[in-house]
């Protein structure tokens, strides 16, 4: 369970770009989480709630988009979502890949409100 | 006025930069840094105490114990072997961090080391995503874990250097397919280094110390 710290981080990393755009409030954080980033996201909403309360992201929504792991057989140039153990290429048997996405864990975006500019 | 900020940051950017630090203040006092990653009985202690036996005549060697409870068992095996070791509760967390890390570099007299081995908190999800700082990262399987978990693990096979498999003392008693487990590894991680050994015939053993002497001499 590491849900903690990393829900500690998204808080801090959300405030600190909302804060320098004179942010009222946060009201959504997009997160954007390969699948081979083991996190689980009931779990951060459940920490997320309770760490945010009396900042500016209380209340915010949080908005999970989740990578499918993609590869790439560098033999045959198939690409594919591994299911389970079938993790080798589903042509050619082939070990050799790429990870062509499936590790992203980061915070792309959040939707702020601002005071009207005078 | 509502409006959208891109800030495009990786979550856990902050101990990254943290274990960027700790690698320069390990590499300042010229020290070769070893992180060591298993599931809980894979055989992380008796490795590291092999290990110490081995490179003890040449060089000394500084340990960093990671458990989740206040127990200095393998700490305490560690000094009785005439080595420095630091004891990191985790207090229940599931990993190391770098900033748990930090603190141990500060308590370890590192001046003195030649070779720094970390031992991770038992488990085979959570360290992968915790840089430490350390030179590399060495995972440790075990023939009774199965030939599977490279396949189920993928994130922790991805984040190392090189994986010991242990316990090849009982390969003719358990049903492991050597082929479908390389197969797995190589896949993960093209070209890392790889080392069936066992630690209670010590065959096997001498391949990991030479490329630990040829790592840390470099």
């Amino acid at each position: 369970m590491h849900e903690l710290p990393v829900t500690e981080s998204i808080l801090e990393i959300s405030l600190r770009a909302a804060q320098a755009q004179n942010a009222r409030r946060i009201s959504d954080i997009y997160l954007k989480i390969g699948q081979w980033s083991t996190i689980v996201d009931d779990s951060i909403q459940f920490y997320w709630d309770t760490l945010s309360e009396g900042t500016l992201a209380q209340g915010a929504t949080l908005h999970f988009e989740r990578i499918p792991t993609l590869l790439l057989c560098l033999d045959c140039a198939h690409s594919y979502h591994p299911t389970g153990e079938q993790l080798l290429c589903p042509q050619c048997g082939s070990a050799r890949l790429h990870v062509h996405q499936g590790e992203e864990f980061q915070v792309e975006s959040i939707e702020i409100e601002t005071d009207e500019s005078p | 006025m509502s409006q959208t900020i891109t800030v495009v940051e990786k979550i856990l950017s902050a101990n990254d930069r943290l274990a960027e630090q700790n690698r320069a203040k390990i590499e300042e006092a010229g020290v070769y840094s070893i992180n060591i990653m298993a599931s809980p009985g894979a055989g992380k202690t008796s490795v590291i105490l092999k290990t110490i036996e081995a490179l003890k005549p040449e060089m000394q060697i500084g340990v960093v114990e990671g458990d989740t409870a206040p127990v200095t068992i393998d700490a305490d095996k560690v000094m009785d072997a005439g080595m420095p070791a630091v004891q990191i509760n985790t207090g229940g967390e599931c990993h190391l961090d770098a900033i748990m890390l930090q603190g141990a570099l500060n308590t370890l007299p590192l001046d003195t080391l030649d070779v720094m081995i970390v031992e991770n908190v038992g488990n085979l999800i959570c360290p992968a995503n915790f840089k430490l700082g350390t030179h590399v990262n060495v995972l440790i399987a075990s023939v009774p874990e199965g030939d599977d978990k490279p396949y189920k693990y993928p994130g922790m096979y991805r984040g190392v250097q090189a994986v010991i498999l242990n316990k090849t003392d009982l390969l003719p008693y358990i049903k492991f397919n050597m082929d479908y487990f390389r197969k797995g590894v190589e896949a993960l991680n093209p070209g890392l280094a790889f080392f069936p050994l066992s630690c209670v015939t010590g065959e096997g053993f001498d391949a990991w110390i030479a490329w630990l002497k040829e790592q840390a001499a470099k």
